[in-house]
């Protein structure tokens, strides 16, 4: 069970200011949501939060500690991000999946990967080529691949946003079951306020790289 | 002094220009329908035509003051060479991160190597008018392996980015996670030796080899001969290249394994040099 805390995030490409001192503390098992319109800064605060852009100012706290202070595999190992794009490898499910442990020289049991593709409802497909997958399957696979590496914080990048609304429902239904345990930490980034409503315990509003408001879903969603 | 316009009413430099004047008609043609495609590389062909040629000649008029020269300066004549090829590769890879102090590491590494093997085999003699030019034509050929490597390397982790830093996310090493790019960009570069080899006397028979038989050598001698070119032009195409890789699969990440932004700039050889030599 991990804490987050983000604390005075600034993030700038050469003149323009992305993140403007973004802080949010987010506690063991919770989940967050952060709203806002495009542009805002939602993505580049969960790169940010993976350590995949550097800040210009500010940093994180996992449980604690400055994740400055961690090897970048580890943090990335204890805080994973499924993209908004999938960004799949051509080859089958079973190699995508288990790609992580995979070029880190580990392996990944049949067991441990049949668990995996049941959780998310793709029970069946580890033999299937990649590009046989419809939108929703993909990203499943996305979700799957980050959850072998079973990671303390998990952050989701819109997870839903390129799916058909039938889709949608089943990767939700997905995320729910992923998040409801309370195991994990999450942060979900989503354009969509009524599936910040339905899986979020708060939600932070966030424009012009700033969040703007910040509380319980109920107070926040209206 | 008054040896060049001797040289230049020579009628042979006569008889050469109207074969210029032809090879250029042909050029003029690639270069014309370049505009009528609009495929917009008119300034690019037309240039590099045009400084091809006067860097030749220049060179045809000072070859022979040059061969004058103590056989210890060629070290020296082949390291500009170096840095001049790596100045003009690393344009291929615009925007990956030190493109030119890789270029220079990567070519000084394949054309050294093969060059004192050669010299050291007896393959290439130990004088300024042997090493010059056969070295000049190693490192030439290593540029050109180095600039598809860039040109590839570039072109694969700009398209691949997303898959790249998904990978990454997972707390893969990036040199793992670029690696599949990397090979790619290495096979790609050396297409053209390997495809050389392959049709080596079949499809290809090289100038070098044609040139002796030409001038009364023993055909055989000279196949050999022109074998162990090729030879040379291959190690020091792989060695580059493969150098090259090493080095732009770390280039590509910061010290925190985030994967780089690719940022074109053109600076010029000057400032190049002093970032190079201050990192």
């Amino acid at each position: 069970m991990t804490n987050v805390r983000a604390e005075k995030l600034s993030y700038e490409v050469g003149s323009e200011r992305i993140l403007d001192g973004v802080s949010l503390d987010v506690a063991s098992g919770e989940t967050v949501a952060i709203v806002g319109p495009s542009g805002a800064g939602k993505s580049s605060l969960l790169r940010l939060l993976d350590r995949l852009s550097e800040p210009t100012g500010g940093t994180v706290y996992l449980d604690g500690t400055d994740y400055r202070t961690l090897d970048p595999q580890t943090l990335r190992k204890r805080v994973g991000l499924v993209p908004q794009d999938p960004a799949l490898r051509t080859g089958t499910v079973r190699e995508n999946v288990t790609i992580g442990p995979r070029l880190r020289g580990e392996t990944v049991s049949e067991e441990r990967l049949a668990d995996l593709l049941d959780a998310v409802g793709l029970a069946g497909y580890a033999d299937r080529t990649t590009s046989d997958l419809s939108g929703g399957e993909a990203q499943r696979v996305a979700i799957a691949r980050t959850v072998v590496n079973d990671p303390e914080v998990i952050l989701l990048d819109e997870p839903t946003a390129s799916l058909d609304s039938a889709a949608e429902a089943e990767v939700e239904r997905l995320l729910a079951d992923l998040l409801a345990s309370g195991e994990r930490t999450a942060i979900l980034v989503t354009h969509d306020e009524r599936q910040a409503e339905r899986l979020a315990d708060r939600v932070a509003r966030m424009a012009d790289g700033r969040i703007v408001e910040l509380g319980p879903t109920p107070e926040v969603i209206t | 002094m008054t040896l060049v316009p001797e040289r230049l009413t020579d009628p042979v430099v006569v008889r050469g220009l109207y074969q210029v004047a032809a090879a250029t008609a042909l050029a003029a043609v690639v270069i014309g329908i370049s505009s009528l495609r609009d495929l917009g590389l008119e300034r690019e062909l037309g240039g590099s035509f045009v400084r091809g040629f006067v860097q030749v000649i220049a060179m045809g008029a000072l070859i022979g003051a040059l061969f004058t020269i103590p056989l210890s300066y060629s070290g020296l004549l082949l390291a500009a060479m170096v840095c001049y090829a790596a100045w003009e590769s690393r344009k291929r890879g615009d925007g990956v991160p030190n493109a030119f102090r890789i270029s220079v590491i990567s070519l000084g590494i394949g054309s050294a190597v093969v060059i004192v093997t050669m010299v050291a085999a007896g393959a290439i003699e130990r004088t300024v008018r042997n090493l010059v030019p056969v070295g000049g034509m190693i490192i030439a050929n290593a540029m050109k392996t180095n600039s598809l490597t860039l040109d590839r390397f570039q072109g694969e982790v700009e398209s691949n980015r997303a898959e790249i830093e998904a990978v990454l996310a997972l707390g893969v090493p990036p040199e793992r996670a670029i690696s599949e790019f990397v090979t790619e960009s290495v096979r790609a570069s050396l297409i053209p030796v390997v495809d050389a080899m392959r049709t080596l006397g079949l499809v290809y028979i090289p100038g070098m080899m044609s040139g002796m038989i030409l001038g009364g050598a023993n055909p055989i001698y000279a196949a050999e001969y022109q074998f162990v070119i090729m030879g040379m032009i291959f190690a020091a195409g792989g060695l580059t290249s493969m150098t090259a890789s090493l080095l732009l699969g770390r280039a590509a990440f910061t010290d925190a394994a985030q994967l780089r932004r690719f940022e074109g700039t053109e600076p010029t050889l000057f400032q190049t040099f002093r970032s190079a030599l201050s990192r």
